[in-house]
């Protein structure tokens, strides 16, 4: 079940709005947040408030990169494969990831703490290649550079 | 040392922070907002900006100005303006440090470009990448509404106009004007086909003028300096303005620069974004992102501007310039491209959504040394049936194969012969590698 404070603002802030359903993402990402990823309660639960269908919040949910319709890690890897990334060495730095992780792309780490996904463009071409971590961008990525930035999330969970 | 060039967009701009509302206060901000609301015309500023030429950067470039027009005066209200701040197409990133250097100059340019339309309410349009510039926008949005620049009665006018920032789930698509309306109300943002067109009925059904964000940071210049002015700033017969060019891909300094349009592709290449890496030969580019068509050696010297390349049948799309050196191949490219368009089509229309995968499946098998020499009519002809699709995603996906075909057909045909991508050697594995299955594979054989 949703906290209580976190349902009031988000009904504070749907009842503010002319058109509620503008806030379909927003309201997915708070659930997110909360639950990790848009579980079958959570998406029931966006329907209710929003005032959509299930189906309605489920054609957005299966739409969209950022939400999560299945478990994922603390930390949600979207390492870029698009043209500059891929030309600066993303395969090198996705097949290191995969060794590091102990995953395949779209797995979650036996501990629980990492997903790696693809993703596309992330509009880092300047610092290539590039990766988001829950939406934080690390850029100009190496082996040494991504143990570093693993341990120290590690060391943080 | 490059040649210095008038600053426009960039002249706040700081190698390691924001420009502050005092700061932009103080290079002229918001002063020409004060003059146009106190004059009170709002079709003075439509006529500006459609005086000055002001082309779309978001890669259409389609007149601001024109646009603005087709919302007629007796239109119904609420009208809305949409800050496209969605920037998804591959190799771009200037509208994210536009943002970042100067958000106050992209928020007089809404308000500015509000009035034009008389517009009630303001939405920028953010990609999830972009969390540190939605949350700019956010506070600096609350600064402009502190300092009297949004809200009701904007600096004691009759006008009022709040700006909302609106964050995506992340799909390319959603950079398409009628599939972005579509997810800002809410909706599967999938592409709608005019008519009507948004600027008669968009959001919720009111006219809806949705420009890019580089597009609406040009309007404070073009009303404080004039149509003419603006005109002047390029190099070229028929352009207008300055454009930043965000320069990725095999050069030294891979970054935004703010030059004239008009301005020689190897210049660029050569004096700002300091020349090729490891001092390669320049094979090809990309002039305007993944949508755009290869452009190879002979257009080397080209003046980069809308016209100019579209008189050589080329498009300068977002000016996202992605360079490539002799050692890439350009089939490899291609399929990471198409790689990027597969995934990345919302699979409303079979064109787009069957099209690509079948496309992909050729090219990696090309490029794993499997491809045979019907594959090559077989890639002209799907390439031409995407433009049959319901929106500009899947012919912008074409560019790319088209344009492989018609200037890299040798290198492609070398592939075929070779059994083999002869720039990396035997690549057998490429397609088990990426599970490449596409439906049709059989029909491509014939």
């Amino acid at each position: 079940m949703l906290p209580e404070e976190i349902r009031e603002e988000l009904q504070r802030q749907i009842i503010a709005i002319e058109h509620p359903r503008e806030l379909a993402v927003d309201v997915m990402f708070a659930l997110q947040a909360h639950y990790g990823y848009l579980s079958d309660a959570a998406l029931q639960e966006a329907a209710t408030l929003l005032g959509m269908t299930p189906l309605e919040v489920e054609e957005l949910a299966t739409f969209y990169t950022f939400i999560y319709r299945e478990p994922v890690g603390k930390y949600v890897i979207h390492l870029c494969d698009s043209l500059i990334c891929w030309m600066d060495g993303y395969e090198s730095i996705r097949d290191y990831m995969c060794r590091k992780l102990a995953v395949e792309l779209g797995g979650t780490t036996a501990d629980g703490l990492f997903t790696l996904l693809p993703v596309c463009c992330i509009g880092y071409c300047d610092r290539s290649p590039a990766m988001l971590i829950n939406r934080k961008v690390y850029g100009f990525l190496t082996p040494e550079k991504i143990d570093a930035i693993l341990e120290k999330l590690k060391a943080e969970a | 040392m490059p040649k210095d060039y008038p600053q426009v967009l960039f002249q706040n701009r700081k190698p390691d922070r924001i420009n502050t509302l005092d700061e932009y206060r103080q290079s002229g901000g918001y002063s020409v907002l004060a003059r146009v609301l106190e004059e009170g015309s709002h079709a003075a500023v439509k006529q500006q900006i459609f005086d000055a030429v002001l082309l779309g950067r978001g890669g259409a470039a389609f007149p601001a100005g024109m646009k603005m027009e087709t919302i007629a005066d007796d239109a119904p209200f609420p009208r809305y303006i949409v800050c496209n701040a969605d920037e998804m197409e591959p190799g771009t990133f200037k509208d994210r440090v536009l943002i970042h250097a100067d958000p106050h100059m992209l928020i007089e340019g809404m308000i500015i470009t509000g009035y034009g339309i008389l517009a009630d309410k303001g939405l920028v349009f953010i990609r999830p990448e972009y969390e540190n510039a939605a949350k700019i926008l956010e506070r600096e949005i609350q600064v402009a509404r502190e300092a009297g620049y949004l809200g009701q009665n904007i600096l004691g006018s009759e006008y009022s106009l709040d700006i909302v920032v609106h964050r995506s789930g992340g799909r390319y698509i959603c950079g398409e004007v009628t599939a972005q309306l579509n997810a800002l109300m809410g909706k599967r943002p999938n592409p709608k086909q005019p008519p009507p067109y948004p600027t008669e009925k968009g959001l919720w059904d009111r006219p809806t003028l949705v420009n890019n964000v580089e597009t609406l940071a040009c309007v404070p210049h073009i009303i404080r300096n004039g149509a003419d002015w603006f005109k002047s700033l390029a190099l070229t017969d028929g352009a207008a303005g300055t454009k930043i060019f965000c320069v990725s891909g095999h050069v030294n300094r891979p970054g935004c620069y703010e030059l004239p349009l008009g301005v020689h592709l190897s210049e660029i290449i050569e004096e700002h974004a300091g020349g090729m890496r490891n001092d390669a030969a320049f094979k090809a580019c990309l002039p305007g992102g993944a949508s755009t068509r290869f452009m190879p050696k002979q257009f080397y010297d080209i003046e980069m501007d809308f016209g100019s390349l579209k008189k050589e049948g080329h498009r300068l799309g977002t000016g996202a310039i992605m360079i490539f050196d002799h050692t890439t191949c350009m089939v490899a490219t291609a399929l990471n491209l198409i790689e990027f368009f597969a995934r990345e089509s919302c699979g409303w229309c079979t064109p787009c959504r069957e099209g690509l995968p079948y496309i992909r499946d050729l090219l990696a098998r090309i490029e794993a040394g499997e491809g045979e020499e019907a594959f090559i009519p077989a890639l002209e002809g799907m390439s031409r049936h995407l433009g049959n699709a319901y929106c500009a995603f899947a012919p912008g996906a074409a560019a790319p194969v088209e344009s492989l075909m018609t200037y890299f057909g040798d290198e492609v045909r070398e592939h075929i012969a070779q059994k083999k991508c002869p720039f990396k050697g035997s690549r057998k594995n490429k397609v088990a590698i990426l599970g490449v299955e596409a439906p049709g594979r059989q029909g491509a054989k014939t």
